[in-house]
């Protein structure tokens, strides 16, 4: 796994709100490389920027400053309609709140990023099948989130961001709005389809049971990295 | 693509059912008033046409007076025609069919105990033959009757039918002021004039016997021409101008004291007047367009805001911003289209009731038709661009944000 490119490598990055008295630096000189197949969990108090460094990380917001390289092009100066396309082709992600559209079926939910892909009819139906199939949801595929648990809610948002087949997947607090046992199953099942597909995963949790599922941790403090350090999972998968 | 996002567009149409109904209720009204007003100005100005037909356009009228088409002055202080000018004009112009004096008055006419107010014409024969109406029961005037201004009479449909019913009329009496006069005939039917007025509801007799017995002077205020066909109608006029200031004494570079219209080219000014009407009162209804137009953006916004973060998770997933533009764009073409369309089918509807009220043509245009639908869809775009637009530049962070 060393010897894997680094997917992400973020150098110098900023991410400035507002203008003279009023600015936030959300993000204040962040230097971090995540390489493929990692897991990596972005920790630390609320302010201290690790949803925005999530957001940078997933091309949903553009950087004020420095150089982001993905998979060893620089994507830090896309337009909004080019990062569009890398969310779409190369990103997937899952959100405290769920974010399903409410009155799509699971499978119709699955099925958006497809549909921006610009598939098939009939490809993006066995493709969204497969990714509920994967997600353990199959045969939920027809509900709407309303009839659905919070934890499957997640799955199918699970789903919906592994159908576009990613490399990345971004999570903010996925866990955030579950119960401890629908929590473990959520990670337990992040944990397997990272394993399984070699996919590449970016979490902002700041619970540290959820933490620990991770390879590493990264602390962050006021809009800068405090601490980088591997978990007892991270150490074994190293050695 | 294009399929999915009008799929898309009528699942939002249909998920607000009854706030859309609303909302396209103006599109509704204001194309349904273009297409109604549009379709019923066109049967009037075909009923014009029509009717200058049933005229027959080779005919000239001449009356006394300078003024063409505006109210006249008191009839007293112009020179009238009389019987012998008629004659004369017959008789010298090779260029004329025929011609026939045209008096008339509005008057009661009783049959028993029925009293009917009625056109009452002067005329001759001549008169029947120059505006192509035939006497379809009994027969038309003798020679004899003319010439020594008979009390016989020739009625109208709507006449006959009010005094007489089915019944045959031919042989008996009504009464005219103190005149009693003979049926000797029924007219043709003819139907509404372009001015509306019903053509049928009107007695004919001599005009030697109107002279005398309604009227009381010999003057003739109208006189009917038939041109001969082979002849234009231009020359024919010029001819009658200079035969009349001849016979009425007019100095050259003084102006006529009468005038000599022309059936056609006043067929020629009332299309143009009903077309003008109808492109008035269709401007007036294209404003309820623009009404129409309007709510389909109100309610775009209402439904740009409502559906914020559902913009937000397509903008998360990968929508570019051309795609959602694409999306609330189609959504709000969908929505003035079926507006549209119902307002074509409604506005035909009206228009076919207003013909058969009105007794004028139907007759639907498919350009009309057609430019309807293409006005309602530019509707949608123009109206739903701005809320689209919205939008696509929602920033994704903040609409996911938004619940």
């Amino acid at each position: 796994m060393q010897d894997s490119p680094p997917l992400i490598a973020l150098q110098g990055i900023t991410r400035v709100y507002g203008q003279d008295e009023t600015e936030v630096r959300a993000l204040d000189g962040v230097d971090l490389t995540i390489r493929a197949g990692e897991f990596v969990a972005i920790m630390g108090p609320s302010g201290s920027g690790k949803s925005t460094a999530l957001n940078v990380i997933g091309c949903l917001d553009p950087p004020t400053s420095g150089r982001y390289l993905f998979n060893g092009v620089d994507v830090a100066g896309l337009d909004r309609d080019q990062r569009a396309l890398l969310r779409r082709h190369y990103l997937g992600f899952v959100f405290q709140g769920f974010n399903l559209l409410p009155r799509a079926t699971a499978l119709e939910n699955v099925e958006l990023p497809l549909i921006y892909k610009g598939l098939p009819r009939a490809e993006r139906h066995a493709r969204a099948m497969r990714a509920l199939d994967q997600v353990g949801l199959s045969g939920r595929s027809h509900h709407d989130p309303s009839e659905l648990s919070g934890g499957q809610q997640q799955r199918v948002a699970i789903a919906r961001a592994l159908a576009g087949a990613p490399d990345l997947i971004l999570a903010d607090e996925p866990t955030g709005n579950l119960d401890t046992h629908r929590s473990v199953e959520i990670m337990e099942l992040l944990g397997q389809l990272r394993a399984r597909g070699g996919l590449t995963i970016v979490m902002v949790t700041h619970e540290d049971d959820m933490a620990a599922y991770a390879d590493r941790i990264i602390w962050m403090v006021d809009g800068r990295i405090a601490r980088d350090t591997p978990t007892a999972r991270g150490k074994s998968h190293a050695v | 693509m294009l399929f999915e996002t009008i799929r898309l567009a009528l699942r939002a149409i249909a998920r607000n059912a009854m706030r859309s109904i609303l909302t396209v209720l103006g599109v509704v009204i204001g194309v349904a008033a273009v297409i109604a007003m549009v379709t019923v100005g066109q049967g009037s100005s075909e009923q014009v046409t029509r009717d200058v037909a049933k005229l027959g356009t080779n005919v000239l009228m001449i009356r006394p007076g300078q003024n063409t088409m505006g109210p006249r002055s008191s009839v007293t202080s112009e020179r009238s025609f009389d019987l012998g000018d008629v004659a004369q004009i017959i008789r010298d112009l090779p260029q004329v069919e025929t011609a026939s004096a045209a008096e008339s008055r509005q008057m009661v006419a009783v049959f028993g105990n029925i009293n009917h107010r009625t056109m009452v014409q002067g005329v001759g024969n001549a008169y029947l033959a120059a505006t192509d109406w035939p006497v379809v029961l009994g027969r038309s005037f003798l020679a004899g009757e003319e010439q020594a201004g008979r009390a016989v009479c020739i009625l109208g449909q709507t006449v006959r039918a009010e005094f007489f019913g089915a019944a045959n009329p031919v042989g008996e009496k009504i009464r005219l002021k103190t005149m009693s006069c003979e049926v000797i005939g029924v007219l043709d039917s003819k139907g509404a004039s372009s001015f509306g007025t019903d053509q049928d509801d009107t007695v004919m007799i001599p005009v030697r016997t109107f002279q005398r017995r309604i009227a009381g002077s010999s003057t003739v205020n109208m006189i009917y021409v038939a041109v001969r066909e082979d002849v234009p109608t231009d020359m024919a006029r010029s001819a009658i101008e200079t035969l009349l200031r001849d016979m009425r004494r007019i100095d050259p570079g003084e102006e006529d004291d009468f005038n000599v219209i022309d059936m056609k080219q006043l067929a020629t000014m009332l299309t143009g007047i009903t077309n003008v009407l109808t492109g008035l009162l269709a401007a007036v209804a294209a404003v309820s367009l623009l009404v129409g137009g309007i709510g389909i953006m109100n309610i775009m916004l209402v439904s740009v805001t409502e559906r914020t973060h559902e913009i937000g998770i397509r903008l998360a997933v990968g929508a570019q911003a051309r795609q959602v533009l694409a999306q609330f764009l189609v959504e709000a073409i969908v929505l003035s289209l079926m507006g549209g369309i119902l307002g074509i089918m409604l506005g035909l509807a009206l228009a076919a009731a207003a013909a058969r009220f009105m007794v004028i043509p139907y007759t639907p245009d498919p350009l009309v038709v057609l430019g309807a639908f293409a006005f309602s869809a530019m509707v949608g775009v123009v109206f739903g661009y701005l809320p689209a637009r919205r939008a696509a530049r929602l920033n994704p962070i903040d609409a996911l944000r938004h619940q």
